[in-house]
């Protein structure tokens, strides 16, 4: 295929509009599916993707299509990941693209992360191809919605394709303008191979699948390819294309072309997205720029809620990691949960997917601990650790100063809650930056918070003080100095590890209030009185007790009927293997999850 | 030795906070006593020997004293009986002086009166249909005709009532010519009458009802009823045998509707169901458990009676892991006042038996 018949694009929306049933009409208008095998949002094919309507990993289809002006071409549509959490997979993506359709939704407007993502599209040097959505909706302002891709993103809109994916209306002018408005890819076919990978996944037969983007050269099955940036090499089994159900084989890749490579690799964490596939025989100068390697930004402590469970846990994990090269864990043991993993998270979204997918695709029953970010800690013998495990904070004695991350963040919202959302950043420790009309109705607020006020319940805060209308969107910006303590949960007089937390020194006191509080209804009373205490450093900030049971009794075993005070002991039988024992505390798991909901 | 249990399921009117099966049939009486002999028939010639029956209810007083004695006569033939303690159990207002002095001519040797307590207002709220001085001319006519063992059922956390009426209660009752109590706290069974929020309530709550159990049980000591159950009390001579056979795990064959059997080492019991009772030749039967684990049974039921458990023996019968465990809790539940343990003797507290399921729990896992 010639490359002035190609076309790379992605698309860009916010959650919800519309992103995936453009998609859907796209590949039915292209032919791609037969109608009948269409299934709603085909390119969301996860789940959990499907049900809470975003993109969790980036994927592609190559669609066939015959334009107006009479010639045929080839598209490649890259499918990408729509939340901040999988920032620099976006960019991949975005790097394997030449253009961009940018999705507004004609009665809402553009959200904070589709701006981030256009942003991020427009460094790229992608052409952004505006599609006003949703113009079959009683409340739809097309007119509005162009205005405001102007004002904001500053390039032209007003002739903008207006569209109803979900109806069908003016799809097609949307395929011609991505022939028309979108360039060819340009790359030297002749060239040493440089192709960019843009994702990756395991298959059980064929192992590792990458995805990615030929920039120059070509590349055809039994090549040896060289991973740049791991130097890994491997012979190709198999290239190809992404047909919209299956993976359609080739002889050969050219520039310009996107497609996938299956050479027999067992580690995801060889094909590391964004790096650059070579010959080995001939290989590329220098690699493609913008690669680098993710680091985890949340983490946490994942527990099997049956402690029997642990291989199975370490099973689900290591299969995930198989096609999540993003997620990575290691053994930790904790006092308190015995045998479980610490897990590092590009984000919230992020973990709470994998906890998530652990739950339901390998059905384990968990115990999660508050998520933490990564604190570093300046000891006074001039050291300087990381600290991603509340357990793991040093002795206070031997701290000089501690920093933790911080963010910028912006938050679109229609004016009128621009009070509500004030007083939430203020309460999370936001630093006003400034303020920004969008249009006469909607503004851009810009803070900057600490990351671990946003990791616990910032979103959800979000939404209820918003009636879901505020859009999210945060960057690391880096550390910042700041009076951190460590806030330890007591049972009975004894440290629970799992339960301990990194604070900022003014919410210790509310938040240790809140926890005792939270864990004295929880815990149900048992055969002693157990005081619930939070401390810091020693010192006791908060107490709660659990009086003790007294009453617990079947009195009447009558005419030998035991069978009642069998079954209570099978219940209890039961209840008590969800429970964790601490000491002589026994501790339900939902005590444990207690600390993650202390807003409720 | 065996005990036979007869379960008599008729009531003339249901008490609103009881869920054992009863109705209100009296036609079916004279059928119901011709099932009950046939199926004592149907273990006829296999030489077991019995020293207790107990006639349990619903209303075992509805039946008449002829009734009672072919039942006991069919009994004798069937079984090998050994001075049997005979207990039937009455309601205060379905007997009299001719139907007392029958049972007793019957074999009857101990009756158990559903008194309940000696406050009439606290009886209306039970919806008792007697009053406390039928229940005492009850109780007295019963010594009069004969009886030497006569028991009383006294309820705790009845509604209006407070520790002070309990004690008049039981002041009242132990007067009476009495060698055993059987003190139950109320507690609201699903699907009865009592069952909605408004009469729970109404009733005591959790830490009433500790308070007046631990009261009753000092109160009943000194009155020289000693505790020897979690809910049963006895002058010298007066524990119910029978009742002991259910927590010393020795075997009991139940017969009639939703009578409850431990014998042949299974664990089974009959349908609650009254016609179908008298239409079958010989009632059938639901194994709820073939060869029950005697270790946890032994713990369980043997926790029930002051007597305790011999934690040798627990250990012999569920093994090493088990005796350990037993007496590392048990060490830890003795600093809270919840048990003795003595010569290797497990004892519950009245404390303990307040939280007896829970600690159960704990020793046994």
């Amino acid at each position: 295929m010639n490359e002035n018949n190609i076309r790379n694009f992605c698309i860009i929306a916010h959650i919800d509009h519309g992103k995936s049933t453009l998609a859907d009409r796209i590949l039915e208008l292209t032919d791609t599916v037969k109608l009948r095998d269409m299934e709603d949002q085909l390119l969301d094919n996860m789940d959990i993707e499907r049900e809470r309507g975003i993109t969790i990993k980036a994927r592609a289809v190559r669609l066939n299509y015959h334009a107006d002006d009479g010639q045929d071409y080839v598209f490649n549509l890259i499918d990408t990941p729509g939340h901040v959490d999988f920032n620099y997979e976006v960019s991949r993506s975005l790097a394997a693209c030449e253009g961009a359709l940018l999705i507004v939704d004609a009665s809402q407007g553009i959200e904070a992360q589709t701006l981030a993502n256009t942003y991020l599209a427009i460094e790229h040097d992608l052409e952004v191809v505006p599609v006003i959505n949703k113009i079959d909706l009683p409340s739809a302002d097309p007119e509005r919605a162009c205005t405001e891709v102007e004002n904001v993103i500053g390039i032209p809109a007003m002739d903008a394709p207006r569209i109803s994916a979900k109806m069908g209306t003016n799809v097609k002018e949307v395929l011609e303008r991505v022939v028309k408005d979108i360039p060819c890819p340009k790359g030297d076919e002749n060239a040493p191979l440089k192709a960019l990978i843009f994702d990756s996944y395991y298959d059980q037969y064929k192992g590792v699948i990458i995805y990615c983007r030929v920039k120059e050269g070509h590349i055809k099955a039994g090549d040896t390819i060289r991973l740049m940036a791991t130097g890994a090499e491997f012979q190709t089994v198999e290239i190809g294309y992404m047909g919209a159900t299956d993976l359609v084989p080739v002889g050969e890749l050219h520039a310009g072309e996107v497609g996938y490579i299956a050479a027999s690799i067992k580690d995801i964490g060889d094909t590391r997205v964004g790096d650059t596939v070579t010959n080995a025989a001939e290989p590329c100068a220098e690699a493609l720029p913008g690669y680098k390697k993710v680091n985890p930004m949340v983490y946490c402590g994942i527990y099997p809620a049956d402690g029997a469970k642990y291989p199975d846990l370490r099973d689900a994990l290591e299969k995930l990691m198989l096609n999540d090269a993003s997620l990575s864990f290691e053994p930790e043991t904790s006092i308190a949960l015995g045998f479980g993993f610490r897990c590092g998270f590009l984000g919230l979204l992020h973990m709470e997917i994998i906890q998530e997918r652990l739950e339901r695709e390998y059905n384990l029953d968990l115990i999660t601990t508050a998520p933490s970010v990564i604190y570093k800690v300046n000891l006074t013998n001039g050291e300087t650790v990381f600290i991603d495990n509340p357990t793991n904070y040093p002795d206070v004695a031997n701290i000089a100063s501690a920093e933790e991350p911080i963010v910028n963040a912006h938050i679109y919202t229609p004016s009128e809650y621009v009070g509500n959302i004030m007083e939430l950043c203020q309460d999370r420790r936001g630093v006003y930056k400034d303020m920004k009309y969008i249009d006469e109705t909607r503004v851009d607020l810009h803070y900057q918070l600490p990351l671990n006020e946003i990791v616990y319940d910032f979103f959800d805060a979000l939404k209820s003080r918003t009636k879901g209308y505020a859009s999210f969107d945060y960057e690391m910006m880096g550390y910042a100095k700041s009076k951190l303590v460590k806030l330890d949960i007591l049972l009975n007089g004894e440290v629970v590890d799992a339960l301990s937390f990194i604070v900022h020194e003014d919410k210790a006191y509310s938040r240790g209030r809140r926890l005792t509080e939270k864990l004295k209804e929880n815990i149900p009373r048992q055969l002693f009185e157990i005081p619930v205490q939070a401390a810091i450093g020693g010192k006791i900030i908060a107490r709660e007790t659990i009086k003790a049971m007294r009453k617990d009794v079947l009195a009447k075993c009558y005419g030998g009927d035991i069978t009642r005070k069998k079954k209570l002991l099978e219940k209890q039988k039961e209840g008590k293997k969800r429970m964790r024992q601490l000491g002589s505390v026994s501790v339900p798991q939902e005590a444990f999850m207690s600390v993650l909901k202390l807003d409720e | 030795m065996t005990g036979i249990y007869i379960h008599v399921p008729f009531c003339k009117r249901k008490c609103p906070y009881c869920d054992f099966y009863s109705v209100c049939r009296p036609e079916l009486y004279e059928d119901y006593t011709q099932a009950v002999c046939r199926n004592i028939e149907a273990f006829k010639g296999r030489d077991i020997k019995c020293d207790t029956i107990y006639f349990g209810g619903g209303t075992p007083s509805v039946l008449s004293a002829e009734q009672v004695d072919r039942i006991i006569d069919t009994a004798g033939k069937c079984f090998d009986l050994c001075q049997p303690e005979i207990t039937l159990e009455a309601n205060p207002s379905s007997v009299d002086r001719e139907k007392m002095s029958g049972w007793r001519k019957a074999g009857v040797t101990r009756l158990s009166f559903g008194v309940q307590s000696a406050n009439d207002r606290e009886l209306g709220f039970l919806g008792r249909l007697h009053d406390f001085s039928q229940a005492k001319s009850a109780v007295e006519t019963a010594a009069q005709v004969g009886f030497r063992h006569i028991s009383c059922d006294i309820m705790l956390g009845v509604k209006g009532q407070t520790l002070e009426s309990l004690w008049d209660s039981i002041e009242s009752i132990t007067a009476l010519p009495v060698d055993h109590i059987s003190a139950y706290m109320l507690k609201i069974e699903k699907g009865t009458a009592f069952d909605c929020d408004e009469m729970r309530n109404a009733v005591a709550d959790d830490d009433m009802l500790c308070d007046m159990y631990l009261q009753t049980v000092g109160q009943l000591a000194s009155k020289g009823f000693l505790q020897y159950e979690i809910s049963n009390f006895a002058k010298e001579g007066g524990k119910s045998r029978h009742n002991l056979k259910y927590w010393h795990g020795e075997e009991y064959i139940g017969i009639g509707p939703s009578a409850h059997s431990f014998f042949d080492n299974e664990r089974y019991y009959c349908k609650s169901d009254v016609e179908e009772f008298i239409s079958d030749k010989v009632q059938s039967m639901v194994v709820l458990e073939d060869d029950p684990d005697k270790a946890e049974e032994y713990v369980m039921l043997g926790l029930r009676l002051t007597e305790g458990i011999d934690i040798g023996k627990a250990e012999e019968l569920g093994g090493k892991e088990l005796g350990e465990n037993i007496r590392k809790k048990a060490a830890l539940f003795q600093k809270q006042g919840l048990c003795v343990v003595e010569k290797g003797i497990l004892r519950l507290t009245p404390a303990g038996f307040l939280a007896s399921n829970s600690i159960i729990g704990e020793l046994l896992w």
